[in-house]
């Protein structure tokens, strides 16, 4: 039963003619569209690998059947820095030495992601160690990984605080009628 | 920290290094050079790998234990949309070697299809090959083999017990030393204990993969090796084609832990698909497959015999051990040598015994044989303190080895004293009541404290490199070195700068390719120190060439200087007697009218000091436990290690090393357990929902500290190697933990909360 996928995948239009329903969508991304920074490590929702955003939600991408994926938006690990700037999560899994071999860290870094997105950790790391296990590591880099994602958290936190300050002070003038 | 700046000791180099100073890369805690690669998806590894008109191949794992294939429906799975081949025993293309034979002592046997035996669960009986995976994996759902199963051999009872000369690679299965039994009459304190450990998998995140690919009689291989250069020769070997017929491109590798040293079965069908079919097929290992023919850690069962006069030092130490193997191959844990070298006692005795089951050949797994064997020591060694009435680290300090038990020999450096010292004063050991179940937390748990000493063999290799100083005063270096995630990339490179005398970011460090020099093994924690001797004493003879154009060219300023009276310093040559005098790489090779001058090295143990030292890296580790009373519910609250092991390159990466280790320790104590069925033979639990390894949660403390330690004569750079030891005193650590909190002797790996409940 042949189907065509329309996916969006990190801001790019995809279209994928499949031969056959039975794909995940961890498959089409690795083997269809050739986007292999998403590693699958069992294959079976165990491990956290292939760990992507479906819009905006992390999720094990060997779990989701790609045809129930039509029409999705999805962001991997190679749509999430742009113009060669790291984002924070990145920069601090280098900085914090959050891996060794690496092959889990693409997934390990989308969770991260995920996580920080979903907003309930506040920076504490007993809620991030157990947000964070879906995600197997078996070089053991979960102490880089815990500080990794703190670290992140309190970038990103002060960024947004610096945005939210900028914001004010913008409407601040904008009320007192002097430019921006 | 160990003192980076400590120059070489030029005459235990195999070329001159007179010019060159490990320290001002090596020694700095950079970041990893492949981090950004890593964090961005970037990093290639072999499953990544598409070439043009590639198939998809799927192997069929047997799922009986012991018996025959009587059928498989070949008809049924070719008639499915999409599969190209099967390949049985029937029609697989012949190979030049027998996989059964053993053609050297390393090798191992291995199932390739060569008839229609099974002789252990998940063992490859069939391979499909489609052009989609989706298509390959049905095919192999529809070969449907039927069976004559024979009864499984699993446990002693069915397996045969087998007396044996060589207990792991090559190593002598028996050591006696004294009078054990007189050692044991003659002890006012006397402890026996039997520890098991079960079977482990590596498992590796990245599961087993490859893409084969042949052009003529070239075999050109995408895989993760932990040997690429010498993994050549043994692929060669099966098919009858020179090695350098042969190519493996590793550029990354997804952890290996010892299962990605050698060939497998698998991997001979997917070349061999490959022939077959004449395109590129790619293979890779379903996460089930990851457990049978890709080599494990044998189970055991240890007894230990210790004796100790009435101040607490032993008067006999004895170790033996029943290590599990295959039916049809050798390879035994060599649990209880783990014992020779770690404490001082008159009368020792080390022996191991064979057992076969029907189970794939166990072979190398992070610390082989030391993580089984000191587990049971460092236990017993707990119990015998308590038998004394002595505080573990005074009743090991009691029996500290100030020369190597086994040989009698002068360590080449052990600053293991040091690390009890460190590691206990930052674990906060002292204070600690002797008695159990002493210590609660808030919330009213049964908190323990518990400590063992770790240990490492540093051996060496061999490895050769190539360094290359260009016209523009860059470098490369070349060899066909690991990255496991132990960070070769980065480490060696370091070691690589401060051979040619430039900075990191002049050099471009080439790797991951069997084409390269030889850069021996990823393995057996030497590959630093191997491929690091080897790429040092390449730069080291790059610049002793250059200097040699220098100081006999009249237009230099280094003229007349003798070759020994120059030195090389940010790509700069400069006088020993008149540092002011100095001239760049790019210089002299300009006025020479050169573009390149290449220099040449190996990496090897020096005999002469390998007959003379004991080689090992030490530690100890404290582990605090805390256990629920009522449920029994464990959770590891705190691990402090320290570890000496000779020079550090890069602190930063050694550590992670180092608490990947100890986290490995912990799922050796509490998680790691393959369970078989013993109708089948089957592993039940041959994935990561029942084959438990630590998680993040599982991790809240831990701390490995690195303790200054400068040895002479382990290599002329005084690297050691920190990839193993880790695991070694961590799971006797919190073993005696949990009975300091619970007054439960634990002695079965891993621990069970049933076990505490009594
Ligand atoms: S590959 Fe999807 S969770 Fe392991
Ligand atoms: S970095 Fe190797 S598995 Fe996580």
């Amino acid at each position: 039963m042949p189907l065509t996928l329309h996916l969006t995948v990190n801001g790019e239009a995809h279209r994928v003619d499949l031969t056959d329903p039975r794909p995940t969508l961890l498959d089409v991304l690795r083997e269809r569209i050739g986007l292999t920074g998403t590693k699958k490590g069992c294959d079976r929702g165990q491990c956290g690998a292939c760990t992507v955003l479906l819009d905006g939600q992390r999720v094990n991408s060997c779990l989701v059947l790609a045809a129930s994926a039509d029409g999705a938006e999805v962001t991997t690990i190679e749509g999430l820095s742009a113009d060669g700037a790291l984002h924070p999560v990145q920069a601090a899994f280098i900085e914090n030495d959050a891996f060794q071999c690496g092959f889990c860290t693409p997934g390990q870094v989308m969770s991260a992601v995920g996580l920080l997105a979903e907003g309930e950790t506040g920076g504490d790391p007993e809620r991030i160690r157990e947000g964070m296990s879906g995600n197997l590591c078996r070089c053991a880099a979960y102490p880089g990984i815990t500080a990794a994602v703190m670290d992140a958290f309190a970038r990103m936190e002060a960024a947004e605080g610096e945005r939210a300050d900028d914001r004010a002070r913008t409407e601040d003038r904008a009320r007192q009628g002097e430019p921006a | 920290m160990t003192d980076m700046i400590e120059p070489v000791s030029p005459d235990t180099l195999a070329n001159g290094s007179a010019h060159v100073r490990l320290g001002s890369n090596a020694g700095q805690p950079l970041t990893r050079a492949d981090g950004r690669l890593k964090v961005t998806g970037r990093a290639t590894f072999a499953a990544d790998n598409r070439p043009d008109g590639m198939l998809y191949a799927v192997y069929v794992s047997a799922t009986i234990a012991r018996g025959r294939v009587t059928h498989l429906d070949v008809d049924a799975a070719k008639a499915h949309p999409g599969v190209v081949e099967v390949m049985t025993p029937a029609n697989r293309p012949p190979l030049a070697r027998d996989p059964d034979a053993k053609p050297h002592p390393f090798a191992l046997k291995v199932d390739a299809l060569q008839n229609d035996r099974v002789r252990y669960a998940g063992q490859p009986i069939a391979l499909v090959i489609a052009e989609t995976l989706e298509a390959a994996a049905e095919g192999a759902v529809l070969l449907a083999p039927a069976y004559a199963a024979e009864p499984a051999r699993m446990d002693e009872a069915t397996g045969e017990i087998f007396a044996t000369e060589i207990a792991g690679f090559g190593n002598p299965a028996l050591f006696e030393k004294g009078d054990v039994e007189a050692g044991l009459a003659a002890a006012a304190r006397r402890v026996e204990a039997r520890y098991t450990t079960p079977a482990q998998y590596h498992n590796a995140m990245e599961p087993h993969a490859i893409v084969a690919a042949w052009e003529g009689d070239r075999l050109i291989l995408d895989m993760p090796t932990q040997a690429p250069a010498l993994s050549t020769a043994e692929f060669a070997s099966f098919f009858g084609i020179p090695p350098q017929n042969v190519l493996v491109r590793s550029p990354f590798i997804g952890g290996g832990f010892g299962s990605k040293a050698f060939a497998t079965g698998p991997y001979l069908l997917a070349m061999l698909a490959a022939r077959m079919v004449g395109r590129p097929v790619k293979m890779v290992h379903r996460r089930d497959q990851q457990f049978g023919p890709v080599g494990h850690r044998g189970a055991t069962r240890q007894t230990l015999r210790l004796g100790a006069a009435a101040d607490g030092r032993l008067t006999a130490l004895d170790h033996t051990a029943l290590s599990t193997t295959s039916s049809f191959d050798d390879f035994l844990e060599p649990a209880a040598n783990a014992s020779h070298n770690m404490y001082a006692s008159p009368a020792m005795r080390m022996a191991h015994q064979g057992l076969r089951n029907d189970v794939g050949t166990p072979g190398a797994m992070r610390a082989p044989g030391e993580a089984t064997g000191s587990a049971a020591l460092e236990c017993a060694m707990d119990e015998a303190a308590e038998a004394c009435g002595m505080d573990p680290l005074a009743f090991r300090l009691a029996n500290y080895a100030e020369t190597d038990p086994q040989t009698g020999r002068p360590f080449s450096s052990k600053a293991l004293r040091e690390c009890y010292t460190a590691a206990a004063e930052r674990f906060g050991w002292s204070g600690r009541p002797l008695a159990p179940r002493q210590m609660r937390d808030d919330e009213g748990r049964l908190v323990g404290w518990g400590m063992g000493s770790a240990l490492f063999p540093c051996p060496m290799f061999e490895a050769e490199a190539r360094a290359t100083i260009h016209a523009d005063g860059t470098g490369t270096v070349e060899i066909s070195a690991s990255e496991m995630g132990q960070g070769a990339l980065t480490a060696l490179a370091q070691i690589a700068a401060d051979g040619l005398g430039i900075d990191g970011d002049r050099l471009d460090f080439r790797s991951g390719d069997s084409s390269l020099p030889n850069g021996g093994i990823a393995g057996g924690s030497g590959h630093t120190a191997t491929a690091g001797s080897a790429i040092f004493t390449a730069g080291a003879d790059a610049v002793r060439r250059l200097a040699e154009i220098a100081v006999a060219d009249e237009a230099s300023p280094l003229f007349g200087a003798s070759n020994s009276g120059v030195e090389a310093r940010g790509g700069r040559l400069h006088r020993v007697d008149d540092p002011s005098r100095s001239e760049t790489y790019a210089a002299i090779l300009s006025r020479a009218g050169l573009s390149s001058v290449t220099g040449e090295g190996k990496g090897a143990r020096d005999p002469a000091a390998a007959e003379s030292r004991a080689m090992f890296s030490h530690g100890a580790v404290f582990a605090e436990v805390t256990v629920d009373p009522d449920l029994a519910q464990i959770r590891v609250t705190r691990l402090v290690g320290a570890f000496a092991a000779g020079r550090i390159v890069n602190p930063r990466l050694a550590t992670s090393q180092l608490t990947g280790g100890m986290i490995w320790g912990i799922g050796f104590a509490l998680h790691e357990e393959t369970v078989y069925d013993p109708r089948t033979g089957r592993p039940m639990n041959a994935d990561f929902a029942g084959y438990h390894v630590p998680v993040n949660a599982d991790v809240p403390s831990v701390e490995a500290l690195l303790v200054e330690e400068t040895d002479r004569h382990v290599n002329a750079l005084g690297i050691k190697g920190v990839g193993e030891i880790g695991i070694t005193g961590t799971v006797g650590a919190i073993a005696n933990a949990l009975w300091h909190a619970t007054g439960v002797r634990v002695r079965d790996f891993p621990v069970k909360m049933e076990t505490l409940l009594g």
